[in-house]
């Protein structure tokens, strides 16, 4: 059985439905996922990309839906598009919705990342401001600055 | 529900639970027992430490069949971050757009 290589939790002050559809509408994810947007038609077995917002010839992560069970459980492979056919280098996420008390609970977990990698360092530095940046947006309708904008070249 | 700030502040007052934090930074997803023999303290003041992290959403966790495995949940340290820091980043960021747009105003006066 694989560990997860990381595991974030957030509480957001939503409802379960809100939080699904802000992962996959492009208006929401171009706020609070550094100006990209999430394409598919989200059935398990259809592919993914992150794409650029305004430029959607350049995508930046490609990958398939695994599970996807509206609004509670996403499960999804990551990888950059140019190494998406090596499957060392394919990581998973998965996003879980769940009420916890009054607030509703988001848990991603990444699992199958290769130590030491580009997209290992990315990670780890982008989740963590990806999804403060969600709770502001769909608690506040203002996301965090620093994810409003690209971050690489 | 917002961030428990009185909470995660609690929590990280603590040199054992700080410890812990830096041993799931090295090693994300230990078990409880791994952890315990990388700290000096009784098996039974590890839980403890570990439930006041959990309780503050400073550690996540997950099993993996019977075992449970404890991570570092950096996202509360975000939230202090942008209270703290990033609020004060926008504002210094918005003085130099606002300083480039009123040089770029004066270069369009003087052509």
């Amino acid at each position: 059985m694989s560990k997860p290589d990381f595991m974030y939790v957030i509480y957001i002050s939503t409802t379960p439905q809100k939080l699904w559809d802000a992962l996959i509408d492009p208006e929401m994810t171009k706020l609070f996922w550094g100006r990209h947007r999430n394409v598919s038609d989200w059935q398990e077995g259809s592919k993914w990309e992150h794409q650029d917002y305004d430029n959607t010839e350049t995508v930046d992560i490609v990958g398939q839906v695994l599970e996807s069970k509206p609004p509670e459980r996403l499960v999804i492979t990551w990888a950059d598009p140019k190494e998406a056919d090596d499957e060392s280098k394919r990581s998973k996420v998965t996003f879980e919705i769940d009420e916890f008390f009054d607030a509703i609970r988001l848990t991603v977990t990444h699992e199958d990342l290769e130590p030491g990698s580009d997209m290992e360092q990315g990670i780890t530095q982008g989740w963590p401001a990806i999804l403060s940046s969600l709770k502001s947006l769909l608690e506040t309708d203002e996301p965090l600055a620093m994810t409003t904008r690209r971050w690489d070249g | 529900m917002t961030t428990d700030l009185d909470a995660i502040f609690r929590a990280l007052s603590d040199r054992n639970r700080r410890k812990l934090l830096d041993l799931l930074y090295l090693d994300n997803g230990q078990t409880l027992t791994e952890l315990c023999s990388r700290m000096d303290i009784a098996r039974q003041s590890v839980t403890k430490h570990l439930k006041i992290l959990e309780d503050a959403n400073l550690v996540a966790t997950t099993w993996r069949g019977r075992v449970k495995l404890h991570y570092l949940n950096p996202v509360p340290i975000g939230e202090i971050y942008e209270r703290w820091i990033g609020k004060y980043e926008r504002k210094r960021l918005k003085a130099l757009n606002d300083l480039k747009l009123a040089l770029e105003e004066r270069k369009d006066e003087q052509a």
